[in-house]
C-alpha cells in the first residue's frame, strides 16, 4: 500500500510541471503588455521600457518561467500591482468562502442523490424509479443561475426564511455564516445530484445483476445488508469520481453562484483579476487552482484502493 | 409426499418473457430428493436445469413466472413470505454456484462473507463466529485458514474460492445443499477435488444434495438418482446404478457417447450429439429430441412423449422408441 502511495505521488510531479507551464504561458501569451497595463495608455515608453526591464519582462519566455517558478517553490506567488496583496494572502482570505460552500454543496448533494440512486436501483423500472429518473433529467437541465433566482426568489423574497445575499466569517458568528451559506450551497447541490444519482443508479443495477449478489441472496442476508454493503461499495467507484472531478471545479470558485450570492470566493477572485488583467493574481490563483485539482484526483485514486481491494494490490 | 422426503418439486413451470416471445425454462418438472439423498441433475447448455434451481432457491430473474409447487420440509417455497424465505435460505437451504470467480465479492474479505452468514443464522458473536469460521475453511481443505480471513477472494486461486464458497454454503449445517456446477469453471485438476469434497461433506453432514452438471461422468457414483432434463422437461430418471446399468432414453445414451474415453485411442472423434436443442421460445409438436434422435419415427414427431414407469423400480422415462426395445416394436 505503502509502495502504491509512493508511486502515485511520483505521478503527480510532471503533472504539476505541466499544470505551472501551461498557466504561466497562457497568461504570457494573453495580448497586451503587463507594463502598459499597469503604467496605462499615457505612459512614456522611456518609462514602460524601464517597468519592463524591471519586472524582467524583456528577458525571453523561459527565463522568466523558471525564474517565476523558482520564486514559487519558494513560496512567493508575487504580488497583485493593482491592491500590492499577495497572491498568498489573496488565496488564504478567500479559499475558505470557497471551501465551505464546496463541501456544504457536496454532502447537500450527496444527501439527496446517494439514497435516491440506491432506492431506484433496488426498485428499477418501477413507478418511483421512473418519476426519479425523470426528475433527474429535468434538473440536470436547469442552468445554475436559474435555480438561483428561483430559490432567491422562493426563500428570500416570499418566505424570508433566509438572506438573498452576502457573507459572515464563519470565525465571527457560525450560525449567521451558515444562514448566508445555506442558499448559494443549495443551488450548486441541485446542479449536481442529478448527476450523482443516475451514475449511481446505473451501477448499483449492474451491480445487483452479479453472481455474487444472487449469492448474498441465497445466503439469506436482509436487504439492508444486500444494497448497503454487498452492492454499494463496488458501485460506488464511479460517483467517487465524479464527487472528485465536483469537488475539483469548485475549488476554483463557483463563478456564477459566488456572483449571484456576493460570496467573496476565489471565483469572484479570478473574475476580477480577468477582468482588471491582474496577471499576477491571475497566474498564481490558476497554478494554486490547478495543483488542488491534481491533489484532489490523487486522493480520489487513493479512495479507489479503499473501495477495491483488488486495485491496490495491482490486479486490475 | 412420502416419508423422508425433503424436497419436493411438483409440475412446476418457469415461464421467461423474452422479445421473441415466452420461452418456457422449465416445463412441467416433477423431482423428489430424500433427507440426505442426493440428485444429479444433467442436460446440456440451456435445458432449464439452472432455472430449475434457481425456481426451488426463488431466485429467479424479476420477470420470470413460476408455476407448481416446491415442497421443502413441509413447507410451500412459493407461498411462504420473503421474511420467512430469507430466514430459511443460508439456514436450511443453501447453494454453491457455477463460478467462483463471480460469486464471491470482490470487495468484502473471506472472513466478512462466512462470518455475515453465521451471524445472520445463528446468532453467534464476533468470536463463536470467526473461530466457526476457521474451522469451516480448514474443514473445506483451505490451508493456513485464519490467515484466509483476512483476505480477498482475488487473493485466492479458482479452487481456493470454490472451497470458500463451499464452506459458506456449509456453515450453518443446511438440509439441502444445491451444487449448481461446481466443477465447470475450474481445472480438471480441481474438479475430482471439489467433488470428492462435496461428497465427502455431504455424508459427514448427512444433508441432501442436488447435484446439476452437463457432465455424466459427474454424477456417475456420486449421486443416489439422476434426472436427466431436455428443453427444460425430465426426460429420464432412475437410480444411478439404474440408469448406468440400462439407459433408456437415446438422449442419456447420446450424453454418455459424447464423454471422452479415457482408453480410447488417440485422435479418436468425440462423438457430439449433432444439432441444436429445439428453440425453446418455439415448442415442438411432438418429442423435442425427435430432430436430433437417430431412432425417431412417425409418432415422435407429433406426439409428445411422457414419463412413464419402466421395468425397474423408480426407473422412469419419456420415450416411445426406448432403447432396448427392437424397432417396430413401440412403447
Amino acid at each position: 500500500m505503502l509502495g502504491f502511495v509512493a508511486q502515485r505521488l511520483l505521478y503527480l510531479v510532471p503533472v504539476l510541471i505541466a499544470v505551472s507551464l501551461l498557466t504561466f504561458l497562457i497568461a504570457s501569451l494573453l495580448p497586451g503588455d503587463l507594463a502598459y497595463t499597469i503604467l496605462g495608455d499615457q505612459a512614456t515608453p522611456e518609462k514602460v521600457a524601464a517597468l519592463r526591464a524591471d519586472m524582467g519582462l524583456d528577458q525571453p519566455i523561459y527565463i522568466r518561467y523558471f525564474g517565476w517558478l523558482g520564486n514559487v517553490l519558494q513560496g512567493d506567488f508575487g504580488r497583485s500591482f493593482r491592491t500590492g496583496q499577495t497572491v498568498l494572502q489573496a488565496v488564504t482570505e478567500r479559499l475558505p468562502i470557497s471551501l465551505e460552500l464546496m463541501v456544504l454543496a457536496q454532502v447537500i448533494a450527496l444527501a439527496i442523490g446517494v439514497p435516491l440512486a440506491i432506492i431506484c436501483a433496488a426498485r428499477s423500472g418501477g413507478p418511483f424509479d421512473r418519476f426519479m429518473t425523470g426528475t433527474a433529467f429535468g434538473m440536470l437541465s436547469v442552468p445554475t443561475f436559474l435555480s438561483a433566482i428561483l430559490l432567491i426568489y422562493l426563500f428570500a423574497v416570499e418566505l424570508r426564511w433566509l438572506p438573498a445575499t452576502g457573507y459572515v466569517p464563519f470565525g465571527e458568528d457560525p450560525a449567521k455564516n451558515l444562514r448566508f451559506m445555506v442558499l448559494p450551497a443549495l443551488t450548486l447541490a441541485l446542479a449536481e445530484w442529478p448527476g450523482i444519482m443516475r451514475v449511481l443508479r446505473s451501477d448499483m443495477i449492474a451491480t445487483l445483476q452479479e453472481d455474487y449478489i444472487a449469492l448474498a441472496k441465497a445466503k439469506g442476508l436482509k436487504a439492508s445488508r444486500i444494497l448497503f454493503v454487498h452492492a454499494l461499495k463496488p458501485s460506488s467507484l464511479t460517483l467517487v469520481t465524479i464527487t472528485g472531478i465536483n469537488i475539483g471545479r469548485l475549488i476554483g470558485g463557483a463563478v456564477i453562484v459566488e456572483t449571484v450570492f456576493a460570496l467573496p470566493g476565489i471565483g469572484r477572485l479570478l473574475v476580477g483579476a480577468i477582468t482588471t488583467r491582474d496577471l499576477i493574481i491571475l497566474q498564481g490563483v490558476v497554478l494554486l487552482v490547478g495543483a488542488g485539482f491534481v491533489l484532489i484526483n490523487f486522493i480520489v485514486d487513493m479512495l479507489y484502493a479503499m473501495l477495491d481491494p483488488r486495485i491496490r494490490h495491482g490486479h486490475a | 409426499m412420502t416419508e423422508g422426503t425433503l424436497l419436493s418439486v411438483e409440475d412446476v413451470i418457469v415461464d421467461l418473457p423474452t422479445p421473441r416471445g415466452n420461452l418456457r425454462a422449465v416445463d412441467r418438472v416433477d423431482l423428489t430428493v430424500g433427507a440426505g439423498r442426493t440428485l444429479g441433475v444433467v442436460g446440456e447448455s440451456g435445458c432449464g436445469k439452472t432455472m430449475l434451481s434457481r425456481a426451488i432457491l426463488q431466485l429467479l430473474p424479476k420477470k420470470a413466472k413460476l408455476s407448481g409447487r416446491v415442497m421443502f420440509d413441509g413447507q410451500d417455497l412459493l407461498q411462504l413470505s420473503p421474511e420467512r424465505l430469507r430466514k430459511l435460505r443460508g439456514r436450511s437451504l443453501a447453494v454453491v454456484f457455477q463460478d467462483p470467480m463471480t460469486s464471491l465479492n470482490p470487495v468484502l474479505t473471506i472472513g466478512t462473507q462466512l462470518i455475515e452468514t453465521l451471524q445472520e443464522h445463528l446468532e453467534l458473536d464476533m468470536r463463536a463466529a470467526t473461530k466457526r469460521s476457521v474451522e469451516l475453511l480448514a474443514a473445506v481443505g483451505i490451508p493456513a485458514p485464519e490467515q484466509r480471513l483476512m483476505q480477498y477472494p482475488h487473493q485466492l486461486s479458482g479452487g481456493m474460492r470454490q472451497r470458500v464458497a463451499i464452506a459458506i454454503a456449509l456453515s450453518c449445517e443446511p438440509k439441502l445443499l444445491i451444487a449448481d456446477e461446481p466443477t465447470t469453471a475450474l481445472d480438471v485438476t480441481i474438479q475430482a477435488q471439489i467433488l470428492d469434497l462435496l461428497a465427502r461433506e455431504q455424508r459427514r453432514r448427512h444433508m441432501a444434495m442436488i447435484i446439476i452438471t452437463h457432465d455424466l461422468g459427474v454424477v456417475a457414483g456420486r449421486t443416489d438418482e439422476v434426472a436427466v432434463m431436455y428443453a427444460g422437461r425430465v426426460v429420464e430418471r432412475a437410480p444411478t446404478p439404474a440408469l448406468f446399468k440400462k439407459m433408456r432414453m437415446p438422449y442419456t445414451e447420446a450424453l454418455l457417447a459424447a464423454l471422452p474415453k479415457i482408453d480410447a485411442a488417440p485422435h479418436t472423434p468425440l462423438p457430439a450429439i449433432s444439432g441444436r436443442p429445439p428453440d425453446p421460445t418455439r415448442p415442438l409438436k411432438g418429442c423435442s429430441f425427435a430432430p436430433r434422435c437417430r431412432y425417431a419415427w412417425a409418432q415422435c414427431q407429433v406426439e409428445k412423449p411422457r414419463l412413464e414407469e419402466a421395468d425397474s423400480p423408480g426407473h422412469q422415462f419419456a420415450c416411445f422408441r426406448p432403447i432396448g426395445i427392437s424397432a417396430g416394436a413401440g412403447a
